[in-house]
């Protein structure tokens, strides 16, 4: 059950090797956090992950194999969790793609890829458990947003109008669920160190997972329907978005 | 009998609320036939536990406010049998006048003869005259199994399971109950202003044994010298002799009306650094610093919180929570801490409550215990209050100490052991009359009270 303070007991994650859910699972094991489903595409990966959430106290995590593209899964993955769970708290939404955005490199494989990746896919399986946690009567959705999808860039265009894509369907998700005990929380996190920006320059205000995590602990924590990581996030991108094209297009990386 | 949809239960805190069906009987017979079809299920009365203790995700809540009758009065013994929907307002409403009044209330009229039992409540006289669960001869408790009459000599382990059992061993239907003889409808109040908490421990230690009543209301916000300045408020019924001659032809009056209620939620809460210090300010100043004998309504001593409907609003969409604990005598250090704790968190708590406890019950999960009792009223929100609560559990466990459940919405489950020492012996009574574990809250499966479900856990393959 969560609590008064929004503190989840149980959660499961998809996308269970992003490093951004890993620090915020290993910062609410600090709280009530006690078993953990974690749902990827690569078994060394969730392994992994898993033996990390252990030393950080979680004893009870389990793995499952998911590709967060086989949408004809959902439903099935879905009751796995709950089997395993037996309520499910909190519903983190993680799974993502970086790709290329560069013209001479994409092709309509990688672009649809990319889109699924990020978007549908991660939008059919949040139906799947917004159906399921329905009949539980509460639980909360954490969905990894991105700034990029606030406005998106010509730089990572695609991932952007992906993320873009997932933070509509999450409002809108979030306005539809008022009144059945379920809720959702949007994460717009600027550019974080992590695997899927490994080796790539940093962005001006780069933020680390484990901040991100704490952003998000705290979001948990206040309520908040829509997080900013760092908060300061939220003042440039209500300056950024009036940004004429012409200007918006020049700015690099 | 109405059966409704799912629908969205939430404590007298309004958060974390979850959706179960709505059950609505009107009988002990529907109940047992409700219960007998519900896979889960849990009773509520009135919704002013401030946490999940009256909610039950995906099952289905039972909502007892369709018992509302009064059964059986014997005038002469003072003893009453009412529905378990029955509110206090509405048996005082009776009663009152016929020169009885419950043994035990609660801060607010508006909680239902049920719920009072089931969180076994305490009032201002706990320190001399004990919980309610003493006062109750009988009760009607539908289980598993169907009705069933239980009291202190009639199935005792259940009973007492039952006081303060948070509805977990069946749904209350019915409660045979020992009221007090009152002279009048009036409280006989002296007041006393006490400038810091030490001085206003020291008050109440030496002088509440005078008092059938006894309580003290304490600014928890202000810092340094002044902190814990507090209201020492203490009485008993008063005598006809006491009263106005207008109030004598009519000792036992008792019609309290709600004036005014909070019509809407405001969308920050009302109760914040800005008000806070204006409004503790003026209630302590307005205080007399001594005065005595002066003449109360009931309401206004007992319930002054009611007189504001829907007060709850105020503290906006977030909402609030309650924390209430009590630490055994010798450990006032921790009554300190917590108030300093919470300051230090930036969390502006509203007017406190201090209270003696006096001896417990013998029911396994009820809350008093010889010592102090402080409880905090908290807005949600801050990003600060669970770990500065989490610190005060940890604290008050320490000291022997407990938070009550009725309020509580938050408290890590690895401390219900330690601060309920007898919690395995309730499960046990709770497992022996409910072996499928129907009933169930969101306040038990959060803090495990009850079994753990059967697990049929099989790990996934990968």
């Amino acid at each position: 059950m969560n609590d008064v303070t929004g503190m989840p007991q149980t959660a499961v994650v998809i996308g269970g090797g992003s490093d951004i859910a890993l620090a915020t699972l290993r910062s609410l094991a600090k709280r009530r956090l006690r078993r953990v489903v974690l749902l990827g595409r690569h078994e060394e990966v969730l392994n992994g992950a898993a033996a990390q959430l252990r030393s950080a106290g979680i004893e009870d995590v389990s793995i499952a194999i998911y590709d967060v593209n086989d949408v004809g899964r959902a439903a099935e993955i879905v009751e796995k969790t709950v089997e395993i769970l037996g309520t499910v708290d909190l519903v983190f939404v993680a799974a993502g793609f970086l790709g290329d955005a560069k013209l001479e490199v994409i092709d309509p494989e990688i672009v649809s890829r990319t889109i699924s990746t990020n978007f549908t896919g991660p939008a059919a399986v949040m139906t799947a458990f917004a159906h399921r946690l329905a009949v539980q009567g509460y639980g909360r959705f954490v969905v990894l947003s991105s700034v990029a999808g606030v406005r998106v860039r010509k730089s990572n265009f695609v991932y952007g109008s992906a993320k873009a894509g997932l933070d509509g369907f999450a409002q809108g998700l979030d306005d539809a669920l008022v009144g059945t005990g379920l809720s959702v929380m949007i994460v717009r996190p600027g550019f974080v160190h992590s695997k899927m920006t490994f080796g790539l320059k940093a962005a001006p205000m780069a933020v680390t997972p484990e901040a991100v995590g704490q952003a998000i602990v705290r979001g948990l924590e206040t309520g908040a329907s829509v997080v900013w990581a760092p908060s300061s996030l939220f003042w440039v991108f209500a300056v950024l978005v009036h940004l004429p094209r012409r200007l918006w297009r020049l700015i690099p990386g | 009998m109405t059966v409704g949809k799912l629908e969205i239960f939430v404590g007298w805190g309004r958060n974390n609320g979850t959706g179960a069906k709505h059950l609505k009987p009107r009988n002990t017979k529907e109940v047992a036939s409700l219960v007998e079809r519900s896979p889960r299920c849990i009773a509520r009365g009135l919704g002013r536990a401030y946490g999940d203790a009256a909610q039950c995700a995906g099952g289905a809540v039972i909502d007892c406010t369709g018992l509302g009758e009064i059964l059986e009065f014997d005038v002469g013994t003072g003893v009453i049998r009412v529905e378990a929907g029955c509110s206090l307002d509405e048996l005082s409403r009776y009663s009152v006048a016929r020169g009885w009044f419950v043994p035990v209330t609660p801060g607010t009229a508006f909680v239902t003869i049920g719920g009072a039992v089931a969180a076994d409540v305490h009032g201002k006289n706990h320190h001399r005259e004990g919980s309610i669960a003493r006062y109750v001869e009988e009760i009607c408790l539908v289980t598993q199994g169907g009705p069933r009459t239980i009291g202190p000599n009639r199935d005792p382990d259940l009973f007492w399971a039952t006081c303060g059992g948070m509805g977990l061993t069946g749904v209350i239907t019915e409660v045979s109950l020992q009221l007090m003889p009152i002279a009048t409808s009036s409280i006989s109040v002296d007041t006393d202003r006490a400038r810091d908490l030490d001085s206003c421990m020291e008050m109440l230690a030496s002088g509440d044994e005078n008092y059938r009543y006894s309580v003290a209301w304490v600014d928890a916000r202000t810092r340094g010298r002044g902190l814990g300045r507090s209201i020492v408020t203490r009485g008993d019924h008063a005598k006809v002799g006491d009263l106005v001659s207008t109030q004598r032809n009519i000792p036992l009056s008792y019609n309290p009306v709600q004036r005014v209620r909070v019509p809407f939620t405001p969308p920050v809460s009302m109760v914040n650094a800005l008000t806070l210090p204006v409004f503790n300010a003026l209630w302590y100043h307005k205080a007399p610093k001594h005065r005595l004998r002066e003449i109360q309504s009931m309401n206004a001593y007992f319930y002054p919180l009611d007189m504001l409907g829907d007060w709850n609003r105020l503290y906006g969409p977030k909402g609030f929570t309650q924390y209430q604990m009590v630490v055994p005598f010798g450990e006032e250090h921790v009554v300190r801490y917590t108030i300093e704790r919470l300051q230090e968190a930036g969390c502006p708590s509203a007017l406190g409550v201090l209270k003696r406890f006096g001896e417990g019950g013998p029911s396994p999960l009820s809350f008093p215990m010889p010592g102090w009792t402080l409880a905090l009223d908290i807005p949600l929100g801050s990003a600060e209050l669970a770990i500065a609560l989490d610190d005060c559990d940890r604290h008050v466990a320490n000291a022997g100490g407990r938070v009550y459940l009725a309020k509580d919405g938050r408290l890590r489950p690895e401390l219900m052991r330690e601060m309920y020492p007898r919690l395995d012996e309730f499960i046990e009574i709770c497992h022996r009359t409910d072996p499928q574990g129907i009933f169930v809250s969101d306040l038990s499966r959060r803090i495990g009270l009850t079994p753990a479900p059967p697990t049929h856990r099989k790990r996934m393959n990968p």
